[in-house]
């Protein structure tokens, strides 16, 4: 398969998040802000890259009767790591970010792809479909980011354009992300209707 | 394709339409409304119509350029609801915030869903919700308008106090009959028991909605809340006060009772009036909100579907 | 190489070949990290008590640790001297009374309990409302500032408890359990000077 065609297929095509609506409790929880929703974006593309690239290596080497549990070990790994690399080198997202980094174990979309792509097919191939699902989620993130943070906070990556004021808080909080990432997905689907 | 389609039986007949109903309900609505200009000023009357043009306008623009079908705002059911959320709303709250509840209730709460009839919530308490969660500065429960009854002043410049229910949860005492004819710190439409009493006798008397409701929710909440105040009467409030501070009597006349959002059958209903009954006052007793009325209405509207599914009547012979 | 079948032996192996390698892998992120995590935290403790002081310069001395009757945690000093004379402390205090659980705050006192300054360490208040606690009782605005005030003169309390503060609009909750951990502080405070 063409490599380019795997890689805009995560970001656009088959967007994790607004096309196959996995992975929905790290998009709900961190895009409080826009920082905040890139940093968990880039976190989850690194890991799911590494893990896929992993994967597709070690295929042959895991019997298929114990996949999910060789898979859960190894992302699990790249998860630790990012998390003492972020706690050790920048501790103003790794507080902001909490408890969703470890979460990133247990987020879908890692093992979804592990299992739908990297244990099929070849570690380049591998390595793009991570790349582009990562990148997919990362946009998605901080799109969703933008928009609540804009509304809710009056800001846009900590900018505040709105003086002193508040912003609509109720975007801050958790149904907020539920309206938000509701439109944002209407929207979505309208647009790429009129396409076809 | 089928251009008959044949339903089961009972055919109701009536002259009910949907206009005739919702016209009712306006006519019912206007003795609070009077009651709140008399004691708010013009500022009620300035929410108010900011309020109903901003969501019949709003479900025009949104009918008309983004759904692209025949605009029904004629039908008056985008004036109750900006009635409604106006009544939700203090006198004294920016007519920016009002034009932003009047988005949410017609935009997120009905035509998201497809429009009158097909919206599983209460589009003016979504309003009202979104607007309190989102400006707790400005629309919180806690610090509202008291009062003037002055025709000419405007109560921008007036003082602000407590609701009662605030109040009596701070351990004030507060004046029943003044809450029962509205001289009291509220939202726009809530602080009149019998304006509101009225209304409700207009729309049982017209047939637009039963006593089902009402009488369920009312009795509901006044025993739970009698059986609360028996155990500790220092903690708890008396069950006079309950149902006539905040908004009880306007959810229990007016929000729950309202047909799209409630359950169809009479067993139903009285069902749906018992939960909001009981969650309203567990609200108002254990929350950390003076107020739990909308809350309490819009987990039922939640269930509705589910009630209906058990109530449904059985057909003859089964 | 073709897939390794599900034997017993074959799963037993790759499982326990994985979670070798990628322990090892961990091992060294976690020695390389060490150091840096250790002093991030140490950073941001150091830049919690150096922002609070009421003297700048001052050297830290040995941290005390403060227990009060009926308080579950202890309160920690950490002692500014200067010239060798006690100038005042970084009290790290808490208060569980928060709308969303605990607050921890490092208020910094001169020797006579005047508040000179102080930072929110953690709290889970709600975005847009309690959470203004981290400047609200900061800002020369009406009666909300609290440096300069002293506990024991004035009332650390909010104006509907009869105190002397502005609550914070629509967050009385959190206005409250913020001033209550700065009495706390306080009565440690008090407690470290008698005892010493």
């Amino acid at each position: 398969m063409n490599k380019l065609k795997i890689l805009f297929n995560g970001i656009l095509k088959e967007n994790p998040t607004f096309v196959l609506l996995i992975g929905m409790c790290p998009t709900l929880a961190t895009t409080t802000s826009a920082i905040n929703a890139l940093g968990m974006g880039l976190s989850t593309a690194f890991v799911l890259t590494c893990s896929n690239i992993a994967i597709a290596a070690l295929k042959n080497f895991i019997p298929d009767n114990v996949r999910i549990p060789a898979f859960v070990i190894i992302i699990a790994s790249f998860v630790t790591l990012v998390q003492l690399v972020m706690e050790a080198y920048v501790p103003v997202l790794y507080a902001s970010l909490g408890i969703y980094i470890p979460l990133i174990v247990v987020n879908c979309i890692i093992l979804a792809r592990a299992e739908a792509f990297a244990n099929k097919n070849s570690v380049m191939d591998s390595m793009f479909d991570g790349l582009g699902m990562g990148l997919g989620f990362t946009l998605a993130l901080t799109i969703l980011g933008s928009v609540r943070e804009m509304l809710g906070s009056g800001s846009f990556f900590n900018m505040k354009f709105i003086g002193d004021n508040d912003g609509i808080l109720i975007f801050v909080l958790a149904p907020g992300a539920f309206i938000t990432l509701g439109y944002i997905i209407a929207l979505i689907n309208r647009l790429s209707r009129k396409k076809s | 394709m089928a251009l008959l389609t044949v339903s089961g039986s009972p055919h109701v007949q009536s002259n009910q339409t949907t206009k005739k109903i919702m016209w009712t309900v306006i006519i019912a609505l206007l003795p609070a409304l009077l009651v709140s200009i008399y004691y708010f000023g013009l500022d009620a009357l300035m929410v108010t119509f900011t309020s109903v043009v901003f969501c019949v306008g709003f479900e025009w623009l949104i009918q008309k350029f983004i759904l692209k079908t025949k605009t029904t705002i004629g039908d008056g059911s985008a004036i109750i609801t900006g009635i409604l959320l106006a009544f939700n709303l203090p006198a004294n709250i920016p007519l920016w915030i009002v034009g932003i509840g009047a988005l949410v209730a017609i935009g997120v709460a009905k035509m998201s869903y497809g429009g009158l009839g097909k919206n599983p919530f209460n589009p003016a308490l979504v309003g009202r919700v979104f607007l309190f969660i989102s400006f707790p500065s400005k629309v919180a429960m806690s610090e509202w308008p008291l009062p003037k009854p002055l025709f000419c002043s405007s109560v921008s410049d007036a003082l602000t106090g407590p609701t009662p229910l605030l109040a009596m949860k701070n351990g004030q005492a507060v004046d029943l009959w003044n809450m029962f004819i509205g001289a009291t710190g509220g939202s726009l439409g809530e602080v009149s028991a019998i304006a509101l009493i009225i209304g409700g006798l207009i729309m049982l008397f017209r047939k637009v909605i039963t006593w089902h409701i009402p009488v369920s929710f009312l009795t509901t909440a006044g025993v739970f809340a009698l059986i609360l105040w028996l155990i500790n009467p220092n903690e708890f409030i008396h069950p006079a006060y309950q149902l006539l501070a905040g908004g009880m009597m306007l959810g229990a006349i007016f929000m729950a009772t309202d047909m799209v959002t409630s359950p169809v059958t009479y067993k139903g209903q009285l069902l749906f009036g018992f939960g909001c009954g009981v969650l309203t006052i567990i609200f108002r007793s254990f929350g950390p909100m003076p107020e739990g009325v909308s809350f309490a209405i819009l987990i039922m509207n939640a269930v509705t579907p589910l009630i209906d599914k058990a109530f449904k009547p059985k057909p003859f012979g089964y | 190489m073709a897939k390794l079948d599900s034997s017993l032996k074959n799963m037993v192996l790759s499982l326990s070949l994985i979670s070798f390698v990628t322990s090892a892998l961990l091992a060294g992120a976690f020695t390389l990290t060490k150091d840096p995590i250790v002093k991030a935290q140490m950073k941001k403790q150091q830049d919690a008590i150096q922002e609070v002081l009421p003297v700048k310069d001052a050297t830290i001395g040995e941290k005390v640790e403060i227990k009060l009757d009926g308080m579950p945690d202890v309160f920690i000093i950490y002692p500014a001297l200067k010239d060798g004379q006690l100038a005042g402390a970084a009290i790290q205090t808490y208060s569980y009374e928060g709308y969303g659980g605990k607050i921890e705050v490092m208020v910094g006192m001169d020797k006579d309990g005047v508040v000179s300054n102080y930072t929110i360490l953690s709290a889970s208040e709600t975005p847009g409302l309690g959470s203004k606690t981290s400047f609200w009782f900061k800002t020369p605005k009406g009666n909300q500032d609290i440096r300069g005030k002293n506990p024991a003169k004035d009332n650390f309390n909010v104006k509907k408890d009869g105190g002397d503060f502005d609550a914070i609009t629509a967050s009385t909750i959190s206005s409250r359990a913020f001033l209550s951990s700065i009495r706390s502080a306080f009565d440690a405070f008090k407690k470290y000077n008698e005892q010493k």
